[in-house]
């Protein structure tokens, strides 16, 4: 049948092959994966994981994209979830060489692209730091100069995803605040526990500009900071969520 | 295509659901997952009211009051995510939509359901009749929690979870269809879970 109007590619479900696993924390980990024809994606979508067993039963989970739409390989970091049913088999059994059906990319709303400029507000919990990372790095990648502040917030330092290259986007326009919620190492200078309203009102994000404001983690924290910011002012227009729940996979 | 076998994949299934409950791609929860595209809002109910717009030869509108007023049913039904969690014999209270419509002259073809925090979902004027959608104020014996759509949700629960909108106020009855928030971004216009209808190109 001929289409009316253009559409973007089908989601048909690709083989991709694990070109190699990245460790990222004790519970985290990013797979690096080739996968042919890929369309490209926006920085903030996720894909569908399709795994399949041998007598047919299968199981879909969707993970957010971790690269940015420039990199050559596509990046999906998996938090293990011990009793989970696909991401340990993704963390723990899945090797380089291997292979793995996923559609994608997902999602037009919880996305950002360079060229929609900023100023960027982006405040993850856990692994919702994911797609947030995907657009750090597509700012960077796309020599965006939006100021971006961001706000992580982990249960300890062992616990935040990509430690080491944050610190590298930091200065660049790019200000990057921690809070650690269970754990802080000796000598800590960043802040402690749960999101509020002063860590906020600190970060100095003024609800009056034209902030472009993306929040993602486990629901209870994206309700409160969503909260949060409406209460400081900030047009809950403007802020875009994804949430998650304790059950995954 | 057939699908690739997952070397050393062998899956959990549960063995105390039905697997001709689980729509295909789905897992079952025990919990009640959240998700939504932005902040939950808040609305007074002295301020809540529930309307029926559009195509109609008079528009109609109750308060919170009204509403509780209204012929209400208990639904007991299972749904389904299209990110993938089904939660089962889910428990719900409220209003049939057939009830809403029951003085209103249309020949609207489609319905746009609206909410506060400005959320759209569209749906064929024939999946929200005859005894498929209610306008639902309690879950589990409670009151609806905001998170969760309160104080009143749509519940259309042999579609995707996303057209059963939270926090809906209201049905805006069209001779046309009109795709809503998350059918502009690229999910499904209908989202039926048994043919897997997640995105637009499904």
């Amino acid at each position: 049948m001929e289409r009316l109007a253009p559409q973007p590619a089908p989601l048909t479900w690709r083989v991709a092959t694990l070109a190699r696993l990245q460790p990222e924390t004790s519970s985290a980990t990013t797979l690096i994966l080739d996968v042919p024809e890929w369309p490209g994606h926006l920085a903030g979508q996720h894909v569908d994981v399709r795994l399949t067993a041998e007598d047919g039963y299968q199981a879909e989970r969707s993970y957010s994209i971790a690269s940015a739409p420039q990199d050559a390989h596509l990046a999906l970091t998996v938090e293990r979830i011990d009793d989970g049913e696909v991401s340990p088999y993704l963390t723990d059994e899945l090797h380089p060489g291997d292979q793995l059906e996923l559609r994608g990319p997902i999602g037009g709303y919880f996305t950002w692209n360079a060229a929609d400029g900023g100023p960027l507000l982006l405040l993850g919990g856990g692994s919702g730091l994911v797609p947030l990372m995907a657009m750090l790095r597509h700012r960077a990648a796309a020599k965006s100069d939006a100021a971006a502040t961001v706000l992580v917030s982990a249960r300890s330092w062992e616990d935040v995803l990509y430690r080491d290259e944050l610190a590298t986007h930091d200065d660049h326009g790019v200000t990057v605040r921690y809070t650690l919620t269970r754990e802080q190492p000796p000598g800590w200078a960043g802040w402690a526990g749960r999101v509020n309203l002063e860590m906020l009102r600190e970060l100095g994000a003024d609800p009056g500009a034209p902030l472009r404001v993306f929040v993602c983690g486990p629901t209870g924290f994206v309700e409160h900071v969503a909260d949060v910011l409406v209460q400081l002012g900030h047009d809950p227009h403007r802020i875009k969520t994804e949430r998650f729940g304790p059950t995954g996979g | 295509m057939s699908p690739l076998i997952s070397r050393g994949f062998g899956g959990r299934r549960r063995r105390d659901v039905d697997p001709a409950r689980i729509p295909p791609g789905q897992y079952v929860v025990d919990d009640f997952p959240v998700l939504s595209a932005g902040p939950t809002p808040t609305v007074s109910l002295d301020q809540w009211t529930f309307s029926i717009t559009g195509a109609v030869d008079e528009p109609a509108s109750w308060s919170w009051e009204e509403f509780l007023a209204l012929p209400s049913e208990e639904i007991r039904t299972d749904i389904h995510c299209v990110t993938k969690w089904s939660k089962l014999d889910t428990a719900w209270k409220g209003v049939s939509v057939d009830v809403l419509l029951e003085h209103v002259d249309t020949a609207a073809e489609f319905v746009s359901a609206f909410c506060d925090g400005g959320y759209t979902t569209n749906l064929p004027f024939a999946d929200v009749t005859d005894g498929q959608a209610w306008v639902a104020y309690e879950f589990d014996g409670e009151p609806l929690e905001p998170v969760h759509g309160g104080p009143a949700r749509l519940l259309v629960p042999h579609l995707y979870f996303w057209k059963s909108a939270k926090w809906v106020r209201g049905l805006e009855l069209l001779d046309h269809d009109e795709p809503g928030f998350w059918e502009t971004n690229g999910y499904h216009n209908r989202g039926d879970p048994w043919k897997e209808q997640r995105y637009w190109s499904d």
